[in-house]
């Protein structure tokens, strides 16, 4: 085991921290139901845990793929459960973004929230928790009990805090997700039963059975595709996103949907590299028809919300295709594009909220010509809606560029048949833009209504600081990923020329 | 040689921090447009203060991001830049104080963002003047594109917003169907997209695949609609709708030339004269456009409405550049290039005329408009001016461009140069045919029956003063060619 860790030498272990700090201020948080209380400790707690996250990056070491800050105790010695945690080039974007986003979700939920806010908050830190937890766990077990932990206060923020028809979609979620998880476990269990550890690191490069690979990869395949979400598994997306409060909305988009991409990253193409390949083309397919389906649906929608939800299932079918065509620049891409997402789609489902709180609708409609009166509030939906679809110069062309790269290296006809999707994604945006900021001839009277105040800016300009130092300098981002990302196509391109050439048949 | 220079950053600085000024002076009028004016002077000094070093031959160049190994913010000034990135500063200057008089002569609503605006799409076309890579170029495409959104729709109106969102679907439809997959497939095939540093070579190598090239091509020339290139042109009329100023900013400097000039520098910077000629891509292009060309002027013989009439003419005259550069031959390289300027300068001044005429007796239809010329001397002998120009008689610029445009068919191989000529032929006698009735009604035709002139004087100074500077610079740039073609002989080398 000890082979594949770096182990955390210094005194103060960093992962640990990141996960148990949000859990103790959800736990300190019990003492006090004051509002202003629970708002102000909470953002004391997700501001601390960034600041605790930030010496990861500085401490990474950028030449090796091994899991980095590495900490391993037994945990259940009779079963060989281990508490292991580690970071690597894949994961540790990812957990930086959770950290980043945390603080201003607190923020956003400043007055959207009016009512068992010291339960919200509380819901909030054990997110936090589980899915910091989820990106560094290299023990299946412990993977598995927080991204089941992951479910509960999710669908509590949704099925309280949420819209008209919270329990709806909060029990639509739930379920998708936990059919998902069965798979997930069954493929877990069958892996144990196989190599006889839960530990991740040593699952990958086992040199299965090819029959054996094909149902492990299904298995995982489908608890993923229903997270990311994937066509045809997308549609407790919408439902969710629209019911769920801003913060809840913003954490789906941001970091749920990315576990799923996380799964294939690090458990489908390592430890079942032959199906990986033998599916490869099928998933590329789906991806495309994702990225299609999700913009001409998007492009459909009335409901801002619904917008950005049904565009995610097209970025995320970019991110899904990226990682598929298993080469360097279509993978780094897609973990780039991973944390662009976070970050351009966090800030829409913000400021959705931001109009939400002033008019108490998402109706394009009633929307429409708000940038005479909230100039600020538009030229800030103008950079993350152009950041949306992809502009030269954001964060999103850089990572689209990458896939789209790898993309025409792996097969011209798929990568050419997601072009419209990047097409649709200008159509789509521009058409939101264009209705919120000008609108019509005729408008509803928006003169009532007050620009963004310092906490909304405050919430706001942190993610649009990223937008353009990815899409302007990304080389800091890119650093992180080059060694792991080599180490895991390795690890692909290791599997036996059989499944490889069966897939070069399917793709054209 | 290559020098790297600070210049060009500044030159994209001055319209850029230009219009945020412009942004903050809402509540002052004439300090907003002072501040307009400070920043086209501003652009237009820096252009010309790397005029000297372009000429000796070297190429100016400053990066400003690196994205990507292969990718990065690049810029560049060469001789082709410098043919568009003097005409484009230089008459911003006149524009400014055309369109201060015109928007406040028609006291319009929303003039601060129609200025802000007007400087943004400036930065954005200067930007694609300066462009040393085809990302580069594609990032201040885009950009030209968003910002001359709110100037098409400007009139707020159900006809503006119509032809607004014609304007802007055409545009970044093809710029991210055709040229986005066109730029990651050159990424993919040559591992850079820095354009070449000479006309000949390209950037493929040489054992490339010749469907692969023809295809990127084919993306490449349809992906840049702002050319107005057939079938892609129907944007270009719908835009008429914009205010004045703006169609001649749109149809002459800004948005059409960015759609000329990066259709050239692709032509001539990446594919190159060598690859174009050994795929036999010029030929066909050449007659493509001339389809363009003849179908555009035909469409102008039958438009009443004077902005539309020269709308069909810009389309028509944007393919002459093209057609240039298509037939790979010297002289008609020379022709499409110097055209970009010649065209600018006549082109708006035509625009010019027609929107000063519109203030002065709000009229839009040629026919409303004969003998009209005896109530506005000025404005409609500047519009007869230009009109020369157009049609290619010497010694009004055009005349440059046709004479070099015949020069090179001349050396096509047989059968080829007979067609051509022809085309350029026919062509001149329709412009003949759509201008010359213009200027011809105005001064010698007969006022129309119910019309009154009596109050109507010529448009305010502020209108009538750009807009003979300009169609004096048409005839000076017709009678010394020298200056403009000194740029084009550094594109040569």
């Amino acid at each position: 085991m000890e082979e594949f860790l770096i182990m955390n030498t210094g005194v103060v272990p960093f992962l640990s921290l990141l996960i148990f700090v949000p859990l103790v201020g959800a736990l300190v948080l019990l003492v006090s139901d004051s509002p202003i209380f629970a708002k102000l400790w909470s953002l004391f707690v997700t501001v601390a845990t960034a600041i605790i996250s930030l010496p990861l990056y500085f401490g990474f070491d950028l030449s090796t793929p091994l899991y980095q800050f590495a900490e391993n105790h037994p945990w259940i010695p009779s079963l060989n459960i281990n508490y292991t945690l580690g970071v690597d080039g894949i994961s540790l974007l990812l957990v930086l973004m959770t950290t980043l986003i945390m603080p201003l979700c607190v923020l956003g939920s400043w007055r959207y929230i009016d009512k068992r806010v010291r339960e919200f908050m509380i819901c909030l830190l054990l997110m936090e928790t589980s899915m910091i937890g989820v990106f560094v766990a290299l023990d299946f077990v412990l993977f598995y009990v927080l991204w089941e932990a992951m479910l509960i206060p999710m669908y509590l923020m949704i099925a309280i805090w949420g819209g008209p028809r919270k329990t709806y979609a909060s029990t639509k979620f739930f379920l998708y997700t936990l059919a998902g998880s069965v798979m997930l476990l069954v493929a877990i269990i069958s892996l144990y039963l196989e190599v006889g550890t839960f530990s991740i690191p040593m699952m990958m490069g086992h040199g299965y059975s090819p029959l054996f690979q094909f149902w492990v990869f299904l298995a995982f395949f489908v608890a993923f595709a229903i997270k990311v979400p994937m066509f045809p598994f997308h549609t407790w997306l919408p439902a969710a996103h629209v019911e769920a409060p801003t913060a809840g909305s913003v954490i789906l988009a941001s970091v749920l949907l990315k576990m799923g991409t996380y799964g294939f990253l690090r458990f489908c193409l390592p430890i079942t590299p032959e199906a990986t390949l033998l599916f490869m083309p099928y998933v590329l397919w789906l991806s495309v028809v994702g990225i299609l389906y999700g913009g001409f649906t998007a492009l459909a929608q009335k409901d801002m919300k619904k917008l950005i939800a049904y565009s995610s299932v097209g970025h995320m079918g970019f991110v899904t295709l990226g990682i598929f065509v298993l080469n360097k620049d279509g993978i780094e891409g897609a973990i780039l594009q991973m944390i662009n997402h976070g970050i351009t789609t966090g800030a829409l489902f913000f400021c959705v909220g931001m109009i939400y709180e002033r008019t108490h609708s998402r109706e394009l409609a009633d929307a429409a010509g708000l940038g005479r009166f909230m100039p600020w509030y538009v030229t800030f939906l103008a950079f993350f809606s152009l950041s949306s679809l992809a502009f030269p110069g954001t964060n999103s062309f850089v990572g689209e560029f990458l896939i789209l790269v790898g993309g025409f290296t792996r097969s011209k006809v798929i990568a050419a048949c997601a072009i419209p999707g990047a097409v649709l994604a200008a159509a789509y945006m521009l058409r939101m833009l264009q209705k919120v900021v000008w609108g019509g001839v005729h408008n509803p009277d928006q003169s009532g209504l007050l620009d963004l105040n310092l906490r909304e800016i405050v919430t706001l300009a942190p993610l649009l600081v990223f937008v353009f130092w990815i899409g302007l300098s990304p080389e800091p981002f890119m650093n992180v990923m080059h060694s792991s990302v080599a180490h895991l196509l390795e690890q692909v391109q290791g599997a036996s020329g059989s499944a490889m050439a069966m897939s070069k048949i399917l793709i054209p | 040689m290559e020098i790297i220079s600070c210049k060009l950053l500044y030159a994209l600085l001055a319209p850029l921090i230009g219009s945020l000024v412009v942004m903050r002076c809402g509540k002052h009028p004439d300090l907003r447009e002072g501040v307009s004016f400070v920043a086209a002077v501003t652009m237009f000094g820096i252009v010309m203060s790397m005029v000297p070093d372009v000429l000796s031959g070297n190429r100016l160049v400053y990066t400003l991001f690196k994205i990507l190994p292969g990718l990065t913010v690049t810029l560049r000034a060469d001789g082709l830049s410098m043919i568009f990135a003097v005409v484009a500063s230089s008459l911003w200057i006149l524009a400014v104080f055309y369109s201060m008089g015109y928007m406040r002569g028609l006291k319009e609503h929303a003039q601060t963002r129609f200025n802000a605006c007007f400087a943004l799409a400036l930065f954005g076309a200067i930007g694609v003047a300066f462009s040393d890579n085809l990302f580069t170029m594609y990032l201040f495409y885009e950009i030209v594109s968003i910002c001359t959104y709110p100037l098409v729709a400007h009139h707020q109106d159900d006809e503006s917003y119509r032809g607004a969102r014609k304007y802007i679907v055409y545009l970044t439809t093809t710029a991210k169907g055709l040229l986005l997959p066109a730029m990651i497939l050159i990424y993919v095939l040559t591992g850079t997209l820095d354009f070449a540093t000479n006309i000949s070579t390209g950037i493929f190598p040489p054992d490339v695949n010749a469907t692969m090239v023809t295809i990127l091509y084919i993306c490449c020339l349809l992906g840049f609609a702002k050319s107005g290139i057939m079938p892609l042109h129907s944007w270009l009329p719908s835009a008429m709708v914009a205010p004045t100023p703006v169609s001649a900013l749109l149809h002459a400097v800004a948005v059409v030339k960015v759609g000329v000039f990066s259709t050239t520098r692709v032509m001539l910077y990446v594919f190159g004269v060598d690859t174009m000629t050994a795929f036999n891509l010029g030929i066909p292009t050449a007659y493509f456009v001339s389809f363009t060309i003849l179908t555009a002027s035909i469409i102008a013989l039958s438009k009443d409405n004077l902005k539309a009439r020269l709308a069909y003419s810009t389309v028509s005259q944007l393919s002459y550049i093209i057609l240039g550069v298509a037939l790979l031959t010297p002289s008609g390289i020379e022709g499409g290039l110097i055209h970009i300027a010649n065209h600018a300068f006549s082109k708006i001044t035509l625009f010019f005329c027609a929107g000063a005429i519109y203030v002065a007796t709000h009229k839009k239809n040629i026919s409303e408009m004969g003998g009209l010329g005896k109530t506005m001397p000025f404005t409609f002998a500047a519009f007869g001016i230009a009109s020369l120009s157009m049609i290619g008689a010497p010694p009004v610029a055009g005349f440059v461009t046709k004479w070099k445009l015949l020069m090179g068919s001349l050396d096509l191989p047989s059968p080829h140069y007979i067609f051509i000529i022809l085309i350029l032929l026919t062509s001149t006698l329709l412009n003949v045919g759509y201008f010359a009735p213009v200027t011809y009604k105005a001064f010698f035709g007969k006022r129309p029956v119910g019309e009154q002139y009596e109050g109507i004087r010529e448009a305010p100074l502020a209108m009538v003063v750009p807009l003979m500077i300009a169609a004096m610079i048409s005839v000076l740039i017709g009678i010394y060619p020298g200056f403009m073609m000194s740029f084009v002989k550094a594109v040569m080398g």
